[in-house]
């Protein structure tokens, strides 16, 4: 477990920056008869490619290549801005691995993750199914709206508004589930409580995301193939189960990365409603990251974490794209 | 197991759709319950903030709690901020978006997969794994409390990018070579056949830019320290005190106000955000 290195940051399915392609030069190595002068077109032609790109390239290398070579950098130092930097090994990841409120906060937010990540796709995948019956046009897109809103909306503030309706003596929904005989919970001041309305409120948020690209994969499936079905006798949960699902596989497959990499960063939800209390119930990953650098000024040891993270990451998604392998049907 | 007779079952499938939309619209009231309630609560008074059973129609609507929140936080100066940030941020992603896309799409040059391939990677990498030492360069270039250091991290667009190319993609090929053998040159061909199509492609990189902009909190908590360079969600978190002084209606019209540019651009821009947004589920 001391293995600290980082996984090649080679997304599957892509050319990572350090795959084994030969460079792909469009230009022939040697003049050939088409082209027997080398046209000032093509220097043009480059040139421009590289003006175009230069914006984005030098961009992406400044706050994103240089920055995450920097993070594994910092992470072998101890450094707290005032003091020079201390050459540390790996110190920080030991004491990492000791240190009881980073473990917790990855095993919150790998619980976070699992329960956030499947409740959002089943209300998506049900609500999507549902929207995709026999319906009004008009109907349909007033549903479609309502279920995107909230994505447009900001977390934080968001966040703000639930801490209220999740409040245990005014908020209203303890009020609600009292009209109908439930006793207050306490939502957000205890251990078990406090995770569930952080996945809760979170959900709500998100759910809209996965909604969309259901309704989009929905939408490519052939209609003949469902009028086939139902010539062969399928019929609702069937129907679904046999045929719907294995042709979404390609949308399911995404949404599930999406939602997996963003729930591994979550952090307004949990720093405006709950702060990561009560205790450290609710300290997610990215929490740990801004309070060991922002609050604490340790950056060797939030570099650490921040890794660490960037490890997990890398690890969950190439595992869901070893499982697609066998589980995506592609038409 | 008896079988159904076929009356009942027709029975069935006509009942089917109504349970459905039934179905359907209670979930659309729990989603946008939360929002239905703050704006209301914004409206009552702060004495009767707290009352329940909550009234979704203000008995006595005041925009009491609204002035209340210009009072406390100096709203011009958070609106102008944020949208001084997001409005740069999205016209920066639509010009590096557009550019560099068109170069993956339509311009032959050396190392253009490996380069493509790593646009495509930095699309994995998390804000907050490189947040430390982007801080550490914006420290360096004395951006940091600035909204530049906010806005100049932000014009690179490994997404923006992706989404341009394919979009370029999609056009045809036909257009660019008829134009070339009427003697256009590469930049040409760019300024005049081109790039006045891609205005739709441009519109999805802008609303989703500044969708995710005016909302965006951790950069904004981490960069900006002094308080005239909040933005508004750094400055409704900060509003939260007010729960001490007996009126949660003051933070609601908060976030009222804060909504409001976002909903505008959910109401207008609601096509271009969907296609952006589901573009994600494009097979990559």
């Amino acid at each position: 477990m001391t293995n600290t290195q980082v996984p090649d940051s080679q997304v599957p399915n892509s050319q990572g920056p350090n795959s084994q392609g030969p460079p792909v030069s469009s230009r022939p190595a040697t003049p050939s008869a088409a082209a027997v002068r080398p046209s000032a077109r093509d220097r043009g032609t480059r040139l421009l490619a590289a003006l175009f790109l230069a914006p984005t390239v030098v961009g992406i290398v400044v706050f994103t290549v240089v920055p995450i070579i920097g993070s594994v950098v910092l992470s072998l130092f101890h450094w707290n801005v005032i003091d020079p930097p201390r050459f540390a090994g790996g110190a920080n990841y030991r004491t990492t691995f000791t240190d009881s409120t980073v473990l917790v906060s990855f095993r919150n937010t790998l619980l976070f993750m699992v329960l956030a990540v499947t409740l959002q796709l089943l209300i998506a995948l049900t609500l999507a199914l549902a929207l995709n019956g026999r319906m009004p046009v008009w109907l349909r897109s007033v549903f479609r709206s309502a279920f995107f809103f909230p994505l447009v909306l900001s977390a934080a503030s968001i966040s703000v508004v639930m801490k209220y309706l999740f409040n245990q003596d005014f908020g209203v929904v303890n009020w609600l589930i009292g009209l109908v005989g439930v006793a207050p919970v306490p939502w957000l001041t205890s251990e078990h409580a406090a995770m569930a309305t952080v996945i809760l409120v979170y959900v709500w948020q998100q759910f809209g995301f996965s909604f969309l690209l259901f309704i989009g994969g929905l939408n490519n499936i052939p209609k003949e193939i469902h009028e086939a079905a139902a010539l062969d006798g399928a019929t609702g949960l069937r129907k679904h189960l046999g045929i719907t699902l294995p042709l979404l596989s390609p949308t399911l497959l995404v949404a599930s990365v999406v939602g997996i990499i963003n729930a591994l960063q979550v952090f307004e939800q949990p720093y405006v409603l709950t702060d990561g209390g009560p205790g450290d119930a609710t300290r997610t990953v990215v929490m740990v990251i801004y309070e060991r650098a922002f609050e604490q000024l340790d950056f060797g040891e939030a570099s650490a974490v921040g890794v660490l993270l960037f490890a997990l990451i890398m690890a969950v998604t190439a595992v869901q794209f070893r499982l697609s392998r066998r589980f995506v049907h592609y038409q | 197991m008896s079988q159904a007779t076929p009356t009942l079952s027709r029975l069935r499938h006509s009942l089917t759709p109504w349970a459905r939309i039934a179905g359907l619209t209670v979930c659309a009231l729990v989603t946008l319950g939360p929002v239905i309630w703050t704006v209301a609560t914004s409206l009552r008074t702060p004495a009767q903030s707290f009352d329940l059973p909550p009234q979704i129609i203000p008995t006595h609507p005041t925009t009491a709690a609204y002035r209340g929140v210009f009072d406390q936080i100096d709203v011009w100066l958070l609106a102008l901020n944020s949208t001084l940030v997001t409005a740069l941020i999205a016209v920066g992603q639509m010009i590096t978006a557009g550019l560099a896309g068109y170069a993956f799409a339509r311009l032959e040059f050396r190392f253009k997969k490996p380069l493509f391939g790593l646009v495509l990677a930095t699309m994995m990498v998390p804000l907050q794994v490189t947040i430390v030492p982007v801080f550490l360069v914006l420290k360096t270039m004395g951006l940091t409390d600035t909204l530049l250091g906010l806005i100049i991290p932000a014009f690179p667009t490994a997404f923006g990018t992706f989404l341009m190319r394919q979009y370029f993609l999609g056009m045809p090929k036909d257009l660019g070579e008829a134009a070339m053998l009427d003697g256009a040159g590469t930049w040409r061909i760019f300024r005049s056949v081109y790039a006045p199509l891609a205005t739709p492609g441009l519109a999805i990189v802008g609303v989703l830019a500044f969708n995710y902009h005016w909302n965006e909190f951790f950069r904004p908590l981490i960069l900006e320290t002094s308080s005239q360079n909040y933005t508004l969600p750094l400055g409704l978190v900060s509003l939260q005190g007010n729960l001490g002084t007996g009126s949660i209606s003051v933070v609601l019209a908060g976030v009222v106000l804060s909504m409001l540019p976002a909903v505008a651009v959910f109401v207008v821009g609601q096509r271009p955000l969907r296609e952006g947004i589901t573009s994600a589920g494009v097979n990559r």
